[in-house]
């Protein structure tokens, strides 16, 4: 199946762009490098590529939130991002934190917005052009746009009502288990307890991506996601992980790959939950019931 | 002053905008392992606590203690920090080694630019270090 095919058998086939497409189309569009290392973007990034880094520019300096309508507007104005643009975002480890700015994006109903399929790594992998020049783009008016969590956003209290609706824990198996990699002197793990939230089923992240880091084909993802978890694709899902930059891809993938309805990302994920008074947690391998 | 007050001074001294910059030309000067680990990887222990695989070595004794890394070039932060490491640690007495403070990351300022959890990555190849030493030395 030739690249092409295999992103035109997704449920939204126009929100995925291969590197051979992206070549063509450099001039007209917005690249945007979001990485989990935040050096890499220096030692090299696609010609053109604005770097956007999750913790630095994404988040409030205050909160533990995300920008609002204003600061977005100012931080789209700076980087010379226009409301209408079509932006294409890539970045290291198989997207995640590319996967996370897209969903950030779409908090802000930015509506052209697209992943670069493989990444970072697939990029670099077929010898594309590098460059270390940072070009600035002129300043641009974004409107101020209201953030708008509902629909793709869940917070803590969702949880609870979420249930009997599927859940999924994209964390490794060993952090879904709440089996500590316990090493002499190993640092805080940034929870109180460790497990899940109970009900939900583990579908580490990794295995919805290939070798080359392009997304898995259609056929599969629907197998690791609805066939091997016994969840229907339409039912409303939540995602979670750890901060939920890793579920970003997850959601991802179930809203726009495989075309389910309701996807939401709960960011707080576990270092939220794991350590909420009053909440039940699961541990082992079993799902466990939410109760 | 020795080394690690001059990196830590060296990185307190640098505005946040050119911190980053600092940071990369750690990672850019951090030494190969002799080509003896690329044929013998089990030589060299991964540090779990680090989002990227990075990999040390700690040998010689309590007078001089010689510290290797390994860190691919796709995760030049963790080569930074290994880096850092290296220039405040490498070639000093163990308890030289074992006496550097556990906060010496935090001391750099980073946290603010590369977010804590990234940082915690740098304190665990430091209590790794710390550890392969006392492993050291105890013989």
């Amino acid at each position: 199946m030739t690249k092409e095919a295999k992103i035109s058998e997704y449920a939204n086939p126009e929100v995925l762009v291969t590197t051979d497409w992206l070549a063509e189309n450099l001039t007209n569009v917005v690249v945007v490098e979001s990485n989990e290392d935040i050096l890499l973007y220096d030692t090299g990034h696609i010609p053109g590529a604005i770097k956007l880094d999750w913790h630095t520019d994404l988040n409030d300096k205050v909160r533990r939130d995300y920008l609002n309508g204003e600061g977005f507007a100012k931080l789209m104005s700076a980087k010379g991002i226009s409301r209408n643009d079509t932006i294409v975002i890539y970045g290291d480890k198989s997207n995640w934190w590319a996967a996370y700015a897209f969903w950030v994006f779409k908090l802000f109903g930015h509506e052209n917005v697209r992943l670069l399929d493989g990444g970072r790594l697939k990029w670099v992998a077929e010898q594309r052009e590098l460059t270390k020049e940072v070009l600035s783009r002129p300043a641009t008016e974004y409107p101020v746009v209201e953030r708008h969590d509902a629909k793709i956003r869940a917070f803590r209290d969702d949880i609870a009502k979420h249930m009997p609706n599927p859940l999924i824990d994209i964390r490794s198996p060993q952090e879904y288990t709440g089996e500590r990699l316990h090493m002499p002197d190993y640092p805080n793990e940034g929870a109180a307890r460790g497990g899940h939230i109970p009900s939900a089923r583990n579908v580490p992240w990794g295995k919805l991506v290939q070798e080359d880091s392009t997304f898995k084909p259609r056929h599969e993802l629907e197998q690791l996601l609805f066939n091997e978890t016994g969840f229907s694709p339409s039912d409303p899902f939540i995602t979670y992980c750890r901060i939920g930059e890793r579920s970003s891809l997850t959601w991802f993938a179930l809203k726009y790959l495989l075309g389910v309805k309701d996807v939401k990302n709960y960011d707080g994920s576990w270092t939220e939950w794991g350590n909420l008074v009053g909440v039940p947690i699961a541990v082992g391998e079993e799902p466990g019931v939410f109760a | 002053m020795n080394p690690e007050q001059q990196i830590a001074e060296e990185f307190q001294l640098t505005p946040d905008s050119q911190k980053l910059e600092l940071l990369l030309e750690y990672s850019e000067s951090l030494p190969e392992p002799p080509t003896r680990f690329g044929e013998n990887p089990h030589l060299m222990e991964r540090v779990e606590e680090c989002q990227a695989p990075v990999f040390i070595a700690v040998e010689g004794d309590a007078k001089k203690v010689d510290i290797y890394f390994s860190a691919p070039k796709e995760a030049p932060t963790t080569r930074g920090f290994a880096s850092i490491l290296n220039a405040a640690l490498n070639g000093r007495t163990a308890d030289e080694i074992l006496g550097l403070s556990d906060d010496f990351p935090t001391e750099l300022g980073l946290e603010k630019l590369i977010s804590p959890l990234r940082v915690r990555g740098m304190r665990g190849m430091l209590f790794r270090i710390k550890r392969k030493t006392r492993e050291l030395v105890s013989g």
